[in-house]
């Protein structure tokens, strides 16, 4: 058995990474998919939707994001669906992220002034036709901040998926541990890289929300 | 395949869930206060301490706040024993929430200092209070109650986030749930249960801290 250097320890977590950034990719693209419907439905005129998308948003928001994995690793699989681990883990991260989003563009929905929406209305446009041409493309501005800097929660909140047995960072990090038993190199070096995916993500969130600040002092 | 629910499967297991809400508790109480406490230190010297202090602050502030809150705990449990720092489980995992709690409650809390207005510093000062006086009573108490409700979120991410402890074997909700569904099968039961708790202990903290609130802040209640 030839011994790990520093150097394989390292390069074996970056091709774990990899993994990281793709199910980060799939669980907020899909994530804002869905959350861009949860929106709708939660500031749309129908009562009904409005009274489930808020359960559901409270449901998410309300719980650890563990007890979502577990129910939906160990769940599914009840129900007789065969549920790998990637797959609980993109449903949910992508449900909890659809949640924390469709929240976060909410609050930028309603900081759009009354007026915009009673004067596209006396336009006679349909409510998708003011979210489409009058209220989303300016609250689009106010919401590209929190969103980044949500996204730092993504990355970060797929480390849990390690603990139903998705192969990521995190879960190579244990792996490697056993096999070299360095926790303390391993577990630090596994800290750096998540930092380097998260602080790029972190300071141009800060960045654009005070260049978008600066627009607003001018106006 | 229909799915029948037998929530009577987990009744033996009652007093091995209750530990867990009492262990989940005391790692939410302890963690919380004691990362608040620290959330302060940091805030005050991010702020208003001397200036070599900042850039270790700001990099621990970071740090914490950039990486994933698991491995943070790993780090603590697994990694420091080999640099000669060994903890037990409950240690470990009250360490790693103080520490979590600690870099994202100096952010809220800075903020909240930050936007005290300079004359009130000047206003303090010309009362003959020393500067420690200034921070507590002038500057300190009303920043917490700006921005005691961003605090009060946060420390329900924290306490969600205490489920995860339960991979260092510490004996929380999560960990009897995941005992129930591997003795029993009865996944969906032991952790939609664990859900329910975890929603009910969170409406009692925000409760709780709500309740704490006008206990701190008495005589700015009109005021709001």
């Amino acid at each position: 058995m030839s011994p790990f250097t520093t150097w394989d320890i390292l390069r074996n977590l970056l091709f774990a990474a990899e993994w990281t950034i793709l199910l980060s990719l799939v669980a907020f693209i899909g994530g804002g998919i869905v959350g861009l419907a949860v929106l709708f439905a939660r500031t749309g005129r129908n009562a009904a939707l409005r009274r489930v998308s808020m359960v559901y948003i409270e449901l998410i928001q309300g719980t650890p994001l563990l007890m979502q994995l577990f129910l939906s690793f160990f769940g599914l699989s009840l129900l007789g669906f065969d549920v790998p681990p990637w797959f609980a883990a993109g449903l949910s991260l992508t449900l909890w992220t659809s949640a924390f989003l469709a929240e976060i563009w909410r609050g930028c929905v309603e900081a759009i002034p009354r007026g915009q929406w009673e004067a596209s209305s006396s336009l006679a446009m349909t409510y998708f036709e003011q979210m489409r041409h009058v209220v989303l493309p300016q609250a689009l501005r106010i919401a590209v901040p929190p969103t980044v800097g949500f996204s730092v929660q993504v990355v970060k909140g797929t480390a849990l998926t390690s603990i139903i047995g998705f192969v990521e960072l995190s879960k190579a990090s244990t792996m490697i541990t056993n096999a070299t038993f360095q926790p303390f190199v391993v577990y630090g070096l596994a800290a750096l890289v998540y930092f380097a995916l998260c602080w790029p993500l972190s300071k141009s969130s800060q960045i654009l929300e005070r260049k978008l600040n600066v627009a607003h002092r001018n106006h | 395949m229909a799915y029948v629910f037998d929530y009577g499967a987990i009744v033996p297991y009652a007093p091995l869930i209750a530990k867990g809400v009492g262990i989940t508790v005391e790692l939410t109480v302890i963690g919380g206060a004691l990362g608040v406490g620290l959330g302060i230190v940091c805030a005050w010297a991010r702020s208003l301490g001397p200036r070599w202090l900042r850039p270790p602050v700001t990099l621990y502030v970071e740090l914490i706040r950039n990486t994933p809150f698991l491995i943070q705990l790993f780090f603590i449990f697994f990694g420091l024993p080999s640099i000669g720092v060994s903890l037990g489980e409950m240690q470990a995992a009250i360490l790693a929430m103080v520490i979590n709690l600690g870099a994202y409650g100096c952010e809220i809390i800075r903020a909240g200092i930050e936007a005290t207005p300079r004359g009130q510093f000047e206003a303090g000062a010309s009362l003959a209070m020393t500067r420690i006086q200034t921070f507590r009573h002038v500057v300190l108490m009303p920043a917490l109650q700006r921005i005691w409700p961003a605090l009060t979120s946060q420390i329900v991410i924290v306490m969600f986030g205490s489920a995860v402890c339960s991979q260092i074997a510490v004996e929380d909700i999560t960990f009897a749930a995941n005992f129930i569904q591997s003795r029993t099968f009865r996944a969906f039961e032991a952790y939609i249960i664990a859900t329910v708790l975890y929603l009910v202990l969170a409406l009692i903290l925000r409760q709780v801290m709500r309740s704490l609130g006008t206990l701190l802040f008495p005589r700015r209640r009109a005021a709001r």
